[in-house]
């Protein structure tokens, strides 16, 4: 009796409201989960209006065009005490990504060169970096900038027993030097030569590294063309090389025609608009060096701490990603008659940097994210001087947190969505 | 991680259920929550025991002892300059005792009250002998060592303004032990601070006497406890146990002698020691809570005298912390 069957309920709308349907189970626990969610987050804010009237606390973002009243150890925009909380929060948002950008180049570099020296050959240059890799992977960051600060940069000697650097004294001892070992037919014209330059412009102490500043007068800009036109000729040079190479095979050396053409051309053109740009050298004057740029110890002791305790981890990242290529690659490339330097750069790199970078992404947010530790040395970043100073004079704390919190958040998404990029060009083509 | 810790608490219990009476909540509780510094000869300092000491921690003890006749069941939380106002403003803590400068912005748009000056200071700078400063003026481009979160931190940058003094270098630390660490390093040529704080923290540097504290006051530094809004009767109740501790001095009522003067006919000391009257009901108390306060801690020129005094390691005359009566300016209002 087919007709029976088929006049019938269908099996799918009699199990409709079943919970043995896992698609059904799913979405009602979904919705479930949703609602739960928006209810925890409007009592959040129903609550914390409520509490803040009660207790008469002024909310808003209004503060931020108020005076902030407090001197920020370093900025590199124009500020001073008399400008208002917002400006002191571009502040420390810049000092911020300043020392997590430095940070996040030096690690790198030290993280590559240590993940190959530990897979070097040399029995010397292999225990020294699996020692630096032990040694700063296993301890915890806060430790390593207060070493950094209190044990290393604070030992320097005050601003008036200043170590001075400059060409004179080093041309001026090298040709002494060269006097007294009987060769002052050389020895004597380079201290000659050395006497005419300037004294020391170049300063460390414990304030800090002092340098001499340079500053652009009129005309300068033809310098910035030169800089600008150098650049992009290397870069077309550059092209140019690879497309050549690969159709003949014929090498060119394009990096350093690059390197060369970005430091003559701006030279040439300086001379030839009449040297536009003069030197300001600091001198001591008082308590402190007047004039030049300074860079403090605050954010030296930060950035080093922060690029040698995530360098370690990038070690351990790199030398994971060289041995997960096979070991047949490496050989195919000797006997293609690649020498090992070439290999490495060439065959073996570029296949590793499918496993290096999503791990090494995750390290750059980390190392951005305990900058935020440069609180404990007195380094003026986002942390110290919004979530800290600003928070405490102005009690605004919801505001604040929440500012900070999308900052930080911020940050982090742009990192993972340019490494996910890189990602994508150095992933494995599946054909 | 305290601070990110506390601004979490702050959050949290800014969007928690509004607070019960806070007298109500520390009788259930069994103990006052004080905010003190994190170490501050004279005024809060834990010993190897763990057991503070100081002028502001007595403040909390006589709180204590006129709830509970305990002075012993109060619970210090030591609080950084920078995390102290959210810890009192989430709860964490029942009353702020932490040389705390009275400031307008703190008692009007941080939510405050505050209680009263227990310590009129100023602020002050502490510098090497070794450089030969007479003056505060001649600071011209000095590195300025200063604790983040504190009036210092903003007096500072406007003497400098005012005096016309540039060049000059602020580096504003978290923790006043971190302060003082990069003072004594020589990162810095000054550590600014109020002059009580100065005199404490120059005792604890290595060699105190290469060290000297220049003769201008810049600041007027009223320091108090102070308590959050929206709890009248808990702000009425701490602001009555300062007044008392003033009231019992100028009576000349010592720990010594506080039972003998229970007999007295002196209608103010009956007044204040609930012989004749009930004021003590008007903050949530029973009539002798005097009595009980100056048990435990002494009068305000007793505690004065034991943590801050010529007496003490610090040694500071009384100056304008003495009473009204004798010179100074601190004056208790009447119980009347």
């Amino acid at each position: 009796m087919s007709d029976a069957r088929l006049s019938g309920p269908p099996a799918a709308s009699r199990r409709r409201w079943s919970w043995t349907d896992p698609k059904l189970r799913s979405s009602v626990i979904q919705i479930v989960l949703a609602l739960i969610m928006v209810w925890l987050v409007w009592s959040f804010y129903a609550n914390a209006t409520a509490n803040l009237s009660r207790l008469g606390i002024a909310s808003g973002f209004g503060f931020l065009d108020n005076r902030a009243g407090f001197a920020i150890s370093q900025s590199l925009i124009p500020y001073n005490e008399s400008m208002s909380y917002g400006r002191a929060f571009v502040v420390g948002l810049l000092n911020t990504l300043l020392v997590a950008f430095l940070g996040v180049i030096l690690a790198t570099l030290i993280g590559f060169v240590m993940g190959v020296a530990r897979l070097s050959k040399n029995v010397v240059i292999k225990a020294l970096a699996s020692a630096y890799v032990e040694v700063t992977r296993n301890l915890p960051p806060l430790f390593q900038i207060m070493f950094w600060y209190l044990a290393v940069l604070s030992t320097l000697p005050g601003p008036r027993q200043s170590w001075g650097f400059g060409l004179q004294p080093l041309l001026g001892s090298i040709g002494s030097g060269l006097s007294a070992i009987g060769l002052g037919f050389l020895g004597n014209p380079l201290s000659g030569f050395a006497a005419g330059l300037s004294a020391p412009s170049v300063f460390v102490n414990n304030r800090g590294l002092v340098l001499p500043r340079p500053i652009f007068e009129d005309g300068s800009m033809a310098i910035l063309y030169a800089l600008v036109a150098a650049v992009v000729a290397s870069v077309l040079i550059g092209l140019w090389a690879k497309k050549r190479r690969e159709a003949t095979g014929k090498p060119f050396p394009a990096f350093w025609t690059g390197l060369a053409l970005i430091i003559v051309l701006p030279l040439a053109a300086s001379y030839a608009v009449g040297n536009p740009v003069s030197i300001e050298t600091p001198e001591l004057r008082g308590f402190n060096f007047v004039g030049g740029v300074r860079v403090i110890p605050e954010f030296v002791s930060l950035l080093l701490a922060l690029a040698i305790y995530t360098g370690g981890f990038i070690a351990e990242i790199v030398r994971s990603g060289i041995l997960a290529v096979s070991k047949g690659q490496s050989e195919a490339a000797h006997s293609l008659g690649l020498r090992s330097g070439p290999t490495l750069r060439l065959v073996i790199i570029p296949q590793a940097m499918r496993v290096i970078v999503p791990p090494l992404t995750s390290q750059y947010l980390n190392l951005t994210k305990n900058s935020s530790l440069g609180v404990a040395v007195g380094y003026p970043d986002l942390f110290a001087v919004f979530a800290g100073t600003t928070l405490n004079q102005t009690g605004q704390a919801i505001e604040i947190i929440a500012v900070t919190m999308a900052v930080y958040l911020t940050i982090s998404i742009v990192t993972s969505m340019i490494m996910g990029w890189y990602n994508k060009r150095v992933a494995l083509v599946e054909r | 991680m305290k601070r990110i810790l506390f601004a979490a608490v702050g959050l949290l219990s800014l969007a928690g259920a509004v607070n019960a009476a806070t007298l109500d909540e520390v009788k259930a509780r069994g103990a006052v929550n004080c905010g003190v510094s994190q170490g501050l000869p004279g005024f809060s300092s834990p010993n190897d025991k763990n057991e503070w000491s100081g002028l502001d921690v007595d403040f909390c003890r006589a709180i204590a002892a006129a709830i509970f006749n305990d002075p012993t069941k109060v619970k210090f939380s030591p609080l950084s300059a920078k995390d102290r106002f959210t810890a009192l403003t989430s709860g964490a803590i029942d009353v702020l005792s932490r040389n705390t400068t009275w400031t307008m912005s703190r008692d009007t748009t941080l939510g405050f009250n505050f209680a009263g000056v227990i310590y009129y200071d100023g602020q002050g700078f502490l510098v090497r002998k070794a450089v030969g400063l007479k003056s505060a003026k001649e600071l011209q481009g000095a590195s300025i060592c200063v604790q983040t979160g504190t009036s210092n931190e903003l007096n500072v940058s406007d003497f400098f303004r005012a005096n016309n003094m540039k060049n000059g270098e602020v580096i504003a630390f978290g923790t006043i032990d971190e302060t003082v660490k990069a003072y004594e390093s020589g990162r810095c040529d000054v550590f600014t601070a109020d002059r009580s704080q100065l005199a404490a923290v120059r005792l604890k540097l290595t060699n105190a006497a290469d060290h000297v504290i220049l003769p201008e006051t810049i600041s007027k530094e009223p320091l108090g406890p102070l308590v959050r809004h929206g709890d009248d009767q808990w702000s009425d109740l701490v602001k009555w146990v300062y007044f008392a501790l003033l009231n019992a001095e100028e009576l000349g009522i010592t720990q010594k002698n506080v039972e003998e003067q229970v007999n007295s006919q002196n209608p103010d000391v009956k007044r204040l020691l609930g012989t004749d009257g009930k004021y003590g009901e008007g903050i949530g108390l029973t009539a002798d809570w005097v009595v009980r306060i100056v048990k435990a801690t002494g009068n305000y020129g007793e505690i004065y005298d034991r943590n801050v005094g010529p007496a003490t390691p610090l040694g500071i005359d009384r100056g304008l912390n003495n009473l009204w009566t004798k010179g100074g300016i601190q004056y208790g209002m009447p119980v009347r």
